[in-house]
């Protein structure tokens, strides 16, 4: 099962690559990864999803707790969540069909075009994962030209919060 | 306040946090603090031929006390030699503060001479690292790299100095602090109290319980109360490689190591137990044999202060998270408070059955016409000549699994070996390391002529300072764990197991100024030893001959349960 851990850690140099390397080492797998800083810059937050059963993903919060660094983990998943993602993809749209078949996808699925030249579309889009991917069977491998996707960040509903 | 330069400082945050030796190898990055340590003598270093027997030396010095040792080395080569030695503590879960050095911050990343990224080579091995950025924090760093290393689950920790934080001429103000808070690491202090309980119903309900016990126990200076709960309760432990002395070794409720090559009585005790108390064990591969068919009948109560080693590969019905010392107390606690004893019957019932185990396989080697010696019974005459009360530093092979069968330990500490990672060439460093800092004990290495050569150079560092370690060296002229397993499953096809041009070790030892006695025949072997460990001041060299057709059994069969193992060459059970 897919599940989004987030974890709360230290902003300090070298974090990351153990949380990284914490990944490889013990053989558990990512599917994607981000990180930036709270609003408390000494704290930094990444949120990884995994695929793994209920042994493999215990043992992940578990590893990654004992990390010195790591202040706290949460399984999002185990909750009510939120997950969103951001995309931006260029397409080739060299004309007047292609351009307003991407134009109506994209207003289908409440993306943003970004960018626009007499031979590309360039779209925004945020949503959950699934939803992006199917923005892109939507769209049709055939005009993409380039994908570029944020990863997955995650947030629990109402007053729960990972923090101190 | 006093002003010290960055060297001074690691070097004065050293002696106030209570460090006697040190062990390294100087280097250009470790300039410095070498000259800092040159100026004063509460820290005493000692200079070893190879950094992988600095980080053994500091090891064996935790494994005997409980707290960090600390090796120092210089960058790149120095480092990268000391990995062996750092894996080898965090596969153990030994406390050590290694400080490398490391080129100057501005050349770091330009591929500058002797420069390797020891903090990324290390992250694997390693409890934690620091890389100091800036000198004035290097009493916090060495405070916290202590206190890391040692509370918790204790591991190595690596503290990377650029050479640049410690000029001479650079002074900053210097106060080792008391003690250190982070908000990110807070090790457990206690086990929680329901979960306990529940632990000590299923304790009293059982009717063929074993305990057993790991190196939890011993780095967490539990052996008292593992003693105390067992006899209060008449149960059977049995210790993994890493606990043996956690439990009192000659004690009638001891039933020998489990495991791959554990005792039978032990391995059939836990497969047909219907609850295990596991304390400061990890259910480790060499020990649960095929997971899959891990004691079938068997409800695991698992206490370890790490939780993540409890189910990892075995799913444990009562978890604990805590020190092993404080749960147990608490266990202890609660069962005098609870004023039931175990079923009498049944306890009973299952101690005929252990020594039913015990009686069929208890002579375990057979002594055959052949002139030759079996390995066993010199570790019976080792245990026999020191009372069971050195402290045995083993290398890794036959005679590692030869010493744990038949070395009886009564105490916690003794028994230092590198069961984890198995590295061989850490016994001969190990015993250094203990000597060193119990001079008045006998401390021996246990090798075979393979490991020895692995850090033999130390030989050197010995006559340096004067470490009278005795080495016995159970030679049979082969690699006979590899051997054994080339007889078992490769046709007897001893592949590179066998090592040609062996050093005549006698000349070798003398030639450093020790003292080497060869041993061919049992006759000779308790004089010789006796001899040897007469030699209070001498480092004695003992090569004994052995049988080098010899086999260590039990030996569990690959993938089966618990039970299934080979009892000699051609039994099975």
């Amino acid at each position: 099962m897919r599940h989004i851990i987030s974890v709360l850690m230290e902003n300090e140099p070298g974090a990351l690559s153990r949380v990284v390397g914490l990944f490889s080492q013990r053989n558990f797998n990512i599917e994607s990864l981000t990180v930036a800083p709270t609003e408390d810059e000494t704290l930094s937050r990444l949120t990884v999803t995994t695929v793994g059963d209920d042994r493999v993903v215990e043992q992940i919060t578990k590893q990654l707790n004992k990390l010195i660094d790591v202040v706290k983990v949460v399984d999002l998943t185990e909750g009510d969540h939120l997950e969103r993602e951001l995309m931006m993809i260029k397409m080739k749209a060299n004309n007047g069909t292609v351009r307003a078949e991407i134009k109506r996808t994209a207003d289908i699925f409440r993306g943003t075009i970004i960018d626009v030249t007499p031979n590309t579309f360039t779209v925004q889009l945020v949503g959950s994962s699934s939803k992006l991917d199917a923005f892109i069977e939507a769209l049709g491998t055939s005009n993409i030209m380039e994908v570029v996707r944020s990863g997955v960040s995650g947030i629990a509903r109402g007053e729960k919060v990972l923090t101190l | 306040m006093e002003l010290l330069s960055g060297a001074e400082m690691v070097v004065r945050a050293l002696r106030d946090e209570g460090v006697k030796y040190i062990y390294g190898y100087p280097g250009g990055a470790l300039l410095h603090i070498y000259d800092a340590i040159f100026t004063q003598d509460e820290v005493e270093h000692i200079l070893v031929r190879h950094e992988q027997a600095a980080t053994h030396m500091a090891d064996a010095y935790a494994r005997a006390t409980g707290k960090a040792g600390v090796a120092l080395v210089t960058s790149g080569p120095g480092a990268t030699n000391a990995v062996t030695g750092i894996a080898t503590a965090y596969m153990d879960s030994i406390p050590m503060v290694v400080i490398t050095g490391q080129v100057m911050s501005h050349l770091i990343g330009e591929d500058a001479f002797q420069e390797t990224d020891m903090i990324g080579v290390s992250r694997p091995i390693v409890k934690h690292s620091f890389s100091v950025q800036r000198p004035e924090e290097i009493p916090e760093i060495i405070k916290k790299a202590f206190h890391i290393a040692e509370s918790g689950r204790p591991g190595p920790v690596v503290v990377d100095i650029p050479k640049d934080m410690t000029t001479p001429t650079e002074r900053y103000e210097y106060e080792y602090p008391k003690s250190v808070k982070m908000r990110s690491y807070n090790p457990i202090m206690k086990g929680h109290t329901g979960q306990i309980k529940k632990a000590v119903d299923m304790l009293l309900a059982a009717k063929r319980p074993v305990i057993y016990a790991g190196g939890g126990v011993i780095m967490g200076d539990a052996s008292e109360q593992l003693t105390a709960l067992a006899r209060e309760l008449g149960y059977p432990v049995t210790n993994t490689l890493m606990g043996l002395g956690g439990y009192p070794g000659t004690d009638k409720q001891f039933i020998g190591m489990l495991g791959m090559h554990g005792s039978y009585e032990a391995n059939m005790a836990m497969h047909h137990s219907d609850l295990i108390l596991a304390v400061g064990a990890r259910f480790d591969d060499r020990v649960t044999n095929g997971t899959d068919k891990f004691c079938p009948t068997a409800k695991i109560v698992h206490v370890d202060i790490d939780p993540a080693s409890i189910s990892k590969t075995i799913k444990a019905d009562v978890p604990i998270v805590g020190p092993a010392q404080a749960v147990l107390k608490e266990m202890l606690d609660q069962l005098h408070a609870a004023k039931k004893a175990p079923c009498a019957d049944s306890l009973k019932a299952w101690w005929e059955q252990i020594e039913e185990w015990r009686g069929r396989h208890g002579g375990r080697f057979k002594t055959d016409d052949s002139e030759l010696m079996k390995p066993q019974q010199v570790i019976e005459m080792l245990s026999k000549v020191t009372n069971g009360d050195a402290y045995v530093c083993s290398d890794v092979g036959q005679h590692q699994m030869f010493a744990a069968q038949y070395y009886k330990f009564n105490k916690p500490n003794r028994w230092i070996n590198s069961g984890g990672l198995g590295t061989m060439g850490f016994g001969l460093p190990a015993a250094m390391g203990v000597k060193l800092n119990f001079p008045e004990e006998e401390v021996v290495c246990v090798t075979g002529e393979g490991s020895i050569q692995m850090n033999i150079q130390e030989l050197s560092t010995i006559s340096q300072y004067d470490i009278p370690v005795k080495v016995i060296c159970l030679n049979n002229q082969s690699l006979g764990m590899v051997r054994q397993w080339q007889d078992m499953n490769y046709e007897s096809r001893h592949s590179q197991s066998y090592m040609k041009s062996l050093p005549d070790f006698m000349k070798l030892v003398e030639s450093y100024g020790h003292v080497g006695i060869k041993v061919e025949r049992y006759e000779d072997l308790e004089g010789a030893m006796r001899e040897a460990f007469a030699l209070k001041d001498r480092m004695v060299f003992m090569d004994i001959a052995v049988d080098p057709f010899e086999h260590v059994y039990p030996m569990q069969v690959p993938r089966g349960s618990m039970r299934d193992m080979w009892l000699s060459k051609t039994e099975r059970t």
